[in-house]
C-alpha cells in the first residue's frame, strides 16, 4: 500500500540546508498497523507529509495506494485519510457541518455523506456534540472529531500524525479504544507516528524507529526488543566470590552480552530470559552458589532505541 | 465543473460561521456611522460639489471599507494556517485555487451588505439614489474585494512563519493606499507632490470611478479606469493567490 524509495527532504534555513529526511525506503502491506517512533525532530511528520502529498519529496519517490505522491497527488488524495498532528476542525464551525464539508471535499455523494457523518458521530462519540462549535469541544472531542474528518470518505489508509499528543491518559486510551475497533471492523491500513513508546509498543503491529532523519530499525516490537535490546537477568549471591564465579557462567549462557557485576550480584542480557533463567540458576546450584534472589526485566522500546543510539528516546526528545 | 463545485464547497463553508456572526457586521458599522455623524457636517465648510457631500463621501468610506476589510481576512487563513485546517483541506482532492476563490467570494457579502446599509442610513442624511450606477459601483467594490482578499490570502500564507509580519504588511500597504486615495478629502486640495503620487495610487481611479457612479454618471473615462483598475487587482490577486497557494507546504 505505501512504498517509498530514498526519500530525502532539505529545508533551508537561515543556518544552512537542515536534512529533516535522509534516504527513508519503507514498504506498508495491506491492513498493516504501523508506528513511525522516534524523538521530536526525528523527521517522522515530514516523511507523513510526504507520503500525503503535503510536501514535496526534495528527492526520491513514493507511491500510496498504487500513485506517486508527486505525479498523482489528487489520486493519492482520495485513497487516504489524513489526521494531521494539529485540530483539523476549524473552531467557528459546527462538528456536523465540518464533516459534511469533508464529504464535499472528498466529492462525496451528499445523500451518502449525511450518513457516513451520522455513523461516524455514532461511532467517535460525537453524539449531542453535533452542533458546537470547534472552539467548544475538549481536546479529546477535538481529536475525534480529527479522526472522523480523516475518515469520511472510508479511506484505504488512515494516516495519523500524533494522534494522541497533548491528550490526557484517559483521552488517550479513549481514542486507542477508537482506533482499534475500527482496525477490527474494517482492516484500514494505518500509518501513525508517536513519540509515546507504550503507545508504539501495545498498539503497532510493527514499529519503524527513525533518528536524525533515518530509519534505523523496522520490526515488529516483540523481534526489536529481543533482537536489539534483549532481556536483563540479573542475580545476587551471598559472596563476591560467587559472584564473580556466576558472571563466569553468566557468560557462557547462549547469547549472553554484557555480563557485568557488582558487589554480590551479576546481571546478563540474553534474547529469552525467562526461558533460560532456570538453567542459569540450576548450573550455579552444581557448582554451589547460593541464590539469594533472581529476576529478568522486560525490555521496552527505550531500550531498543538506547541500543540502537546510545541515548534515550526520553532524553532525545527535544521541545 | 469540480473546480465549481470546489469554489461552492469552500463558500459555503465561509457563510455558515457568518451567517452566525451578524454582530460583527453590526459592529462593522459603528466605523462609518461615526464617520457621517461626526466627520461628513466637516465637509459643507471644505467646499465639496454636487448635490450633497454625502454623494462625494459615501463612495469614498466605502472604498474604505473594502479595502480594510479584505486587506486584513488573510487574518482567518492565518488562523487556520496555524491550526491544522487548511492542511487537512490540502489532503483532500479539492483544487487548491477554487478554495481560496470560495473564501475570497464569501469577503464579498459583509462588504456588500456593509456598504448597502451605509446607502441607506445616508439617505435621510440627504444622499440622491442613482440605481443602476450605483448598483454597478457595488459590483466594482465587491470584485475589488476578492481580489485584495486573495492577496491578503496570499500574504497569510506567505507571511505564515510569523504572524505580526501579515499585520505589518496589510496596514503598511492599506493605509498609505487609502491616504493617498483621497478617500477622507479630496486630492486636488493636494501639494503637488503629494497629488502626483495619488495618480500612481490604483485605489485614486476606483475612488474616482465611485464618485461618478455615485452621482448617476456612467459613460465617463474614470469609470472606465476605475474599472480597468479593479479587473487588474481581480486578476492579479487570484493569480498571486492561486500560484501561493498551490505552493503551500503549510
Amino acid at each position: 500500500m505505501i512504498h517509498a524509495r530514498d526519500l530525502t527532504r532539505t529545508f533551508k534555513t537561515k543556518a544552512g540546508a537542515v536534512e529533516a529526511v535522509r534516504g527513508l525506503s519503507l514498504d506498508v502491506a495491506e491492513g498493516e498497523l504501523v508506528a513511525f517512533l522516534g524523538p521530536n525532530g526525528a523527521g517522522k511528520s515530514t516523511s507523513v507529509r510526504m507520503l500525503t502529498t503535503l510536501l514535496p519529496p526534495t528527492s526520491g519517490t513514493a507511491s500510496v495506494g498504487g500513485s506517486d505522491v508527486v505525479a498523482e497527488p489528487a489520486a493519492v488524495r482520495r485513497k487516504i485519510g489524513y489526521v494531521g498532528q494539529k485540530n483539523g476542525a476549524g473552531v467557528y464551525y459546527k462538528v456536523r457541518n465540518e464533516l459534511l464539508t469533508q464529504g464535499r471535499a472528498q466529492r462525496m455523494d451528499p445523500a451518502v455523506a449525511r450518513r457516513r457523518a451520522d455513523e461516524l458521530i455514532e461511532m467517535l462519540e460525537l453524539t449531542g456534540l453535533e452542533d458546537r462549535t470547534g472552539a467548544k469541544l475538549s481536546g479529546g472531542q477535538k481529536r475525534r472529531l480529527d479522526v472522523a474528518l480523516g475518515l469520511m470518505h472510508n479511506p484505504e489508509i488512515l494516516f495519523l500524525d500524533e494522534p494522541t499528543t497533548g491528550l490526557d491518559p484517559h483521552s488517550r486510551a479513549n481514542l486507542w479504544e477508537h482506533i482499534d475497533r475500527l482496525r477490527k471492523a474494517t482492516g484500514m491500513t494505518i500509518f501513525l507516528t508517536t513519540h509515546y513508546l507504550d503507545e508504539a509498543d501495545t498498539m503497532a503491529e510493527r514499529v519503524m524507529i527513525m533518528d536524525n532523519g533515518r530509519l534505523i530499525a523496522d520490526d515488529t516490537p516483540a523481534r526489536l526488543k529481543a533482537d536489539l535490546a534483549g532481556d536483563r537477568i540479573s542475580v545476587s549471591l551471598t559472596s563476591t566470590t560467587e559472584a564473580e564465579q556466576a558472571a563466569g557462567i553468566a557468560a557462557n549462557l547462549p547469547g549472553a552480552r554484557e555480563t557485568e557485576v557488582c558487589g554480590y550480584s551479576v546481571a546478563v542480557t540474553v534474547r529469552e530470559g525467562e526461558a533460560i533463567l532456570p538453567e542459569f540458576i540450576r548450573r550455579l546450584h552444581e557448582v554451589g552458589a547460593q541464590v539469594a534472589t533472581a529476576s529478568v526485566k522486560r525490555p521496552t522500546l527505550d531500550d531498543v532505541f538506547l541500543g540502537l543510539t546510545g541515548r534515550s528516546l526520553r532524553e532525545s526528545a527535544v521541545g | 465543473m469540480t473546480f465549481a463545485a470546489d469554489v461552492w464547497t469552500s463558500f459555503t463553508r465561509e457563510m455558515k460561521p457568518l451567517v452566525s456572526g451578524w454582530v460583527w457586521l453590526a459592529f462593522g458599522l459603528v466605523q462609518p456611522l461615526l464617520y457621517i455623524g461626526l466627520f461628513v457636517p466637516l465637509l459643507g465648510q471644505v467646499g465639496i460639489e454636487g448635490p450633497s457631500p454625502l454623494q462625494w463621501f459615501i463612495p469614498g468610506m466605502i472604498v474604505m471599507l473594502t479595502l480594510f476589510g479584505t486587506a486584513m481576512v488573510g487574518w482567518s487563513l492565518t488562523e487556520e494556517l496555524m491550526s491544522g485546517v487548511l492542511e487537512r483541506f490540502l489532503a483532500t482532492p479539492m483544487s487548491r485555487p477554487a478554495m481560496l476563490m470560495g473564501r475570497a467570494m464569501k469577503e464579498l457579502f459583509p462588504l456588500v451588505f456593509q456598504a448597502v446599509v451605509m446607502i441607506v442610513i445616508a439617505v435621510p442624511f440627504g444622499l440622491q439614489i442613482f440605481g443602476p450606477t450605483m448598483i454597478y459601483g457595488l459590483l466594482l467594490l465587491g470584485l475589488f474585494g476578492i481580489g485584495v482578499a486573495a492577496l491578503s490570502y496570499a500574504l497569510a500564507v506567505a507571511a505564515k512563519e510569523d504572524t505580526s509580519m501579515f499585520y505589518m504588511v496589510s496596514q503598511s500597504v492599506a493605509l498609505p493606499l487609502m491616504l493617498l486615495g483621497g478617500v477622507l478629502l479630496p486630492m486636488e486640495m493636494a501639494p503637488g507632490w503629494l497629488y502626483t503620487a495619488s495618480r500612481f495610487n490604483p485605489l485614486t481611479y476606483l475612488v474616482e470611478a465611485e464618485r461618478a457612479l455615485f452621482v448617476g454618471e456612467f459613460a465617463t473615462m474614470s469609470v472606465l479606469y476605475g474599472s480597468l483598475v479593479v479587473l487588474a487587482v481581480l486578476i492579479i490577486g487570484l493569480a498571486v493567490g492561486a500560484t501561493t497557494i498551490r505552493k503551500a507546504t503549510v
